[in-house]
């Protein structure tokens, strides 16, 4: 299977939804930039996973899942009040 | 044969989708509608991406017998899966909810009826 082709081809996705991160009009859009790549990352790591056949990039991508769940809640609270 | 024959399927889907989202966070013109591509699209891929991980290791696991090391490949594949699953539209609602109140309006939208709403 050709997983580390595909994982390649995640990290072109990766670079182009960062370009969105950086134009982003308003904060918002940013927050919706970080979170799609946060999906992506989470993705490319499993299918990295299956290339090297080792079990712990799948540990560390569901650790990276939660984390970056928790992440984007306090990002998105914090634009919704302004402040903690 | 068969088995094969599913996962690339499923990664092709997987990578259709994924690039997809990547394409409509781009060509959306405001934060709404870059959410409905950018969250929807990614997590339907992602559920094809690892149900094609899924599969090659389960097929794995049922060739070598019950104690091979690809067991622990597709388990913990499914708990990645559960995670995305329940994370990814949570953060999606709270996203779109903070954009709101925070004051950003749909671009040509004709009916808000979030607006009628106190906080």
């Amino acid at each position: 299977m050709p997983w580390l082709s595909i994982t390649v081809l995640l990290a072109f996705c990766i670079f182009i939804i960062l370009i969105r991160l950086f134009l982003g009009p308003t904060p918002p859009d940013r927050l919706v930039g970080l979170d799609t790549l946060n999906t992506l990352v989470i993705v490319s790591m499993v299918t990295l996973g299956a290339a090297f056949n080792e079990v712990i990039y799948i540990d560390v991508a569901i650790v990276y899942a939660l984390l970056s769940f928790v992440t984007t809640l306090f990002i998105a609270k914090y634009i919704e009040k302004g402040k903690f | 044969m068969i088995l094969n024959i599913f996962t690339y399927i499923f990664i092709v889907i997987g990578c259709f989708f994924n690039i997809l989202a990547a394409v409509g966070l781009h060509r959306f013109p405001d934060v709404y509608t870059r959410l409905h591509a950018g969250t929807k699209c990614t997590t339907f891929g992602s559920i094809f991406l690892i149900l094609a991980v899924v599969l090659q290791s389960a097929g794995g696991w049922v060739a070598e017998g019950l104690s091979s090391s690809q067991s622990i490949l597709t388990l913990h594949s499914l708990i990645a899966l559960a995670a995305i699953l329940l994370t990814n539209p949570t953060s999606a609602h709270a996203i779109s909810r903070a954009a709101h109140r925070s004051g950003v309006k749909p671009v040509n939208a004709v009916v808000d009826d979030l607006e009628k709403e106190k906080p």
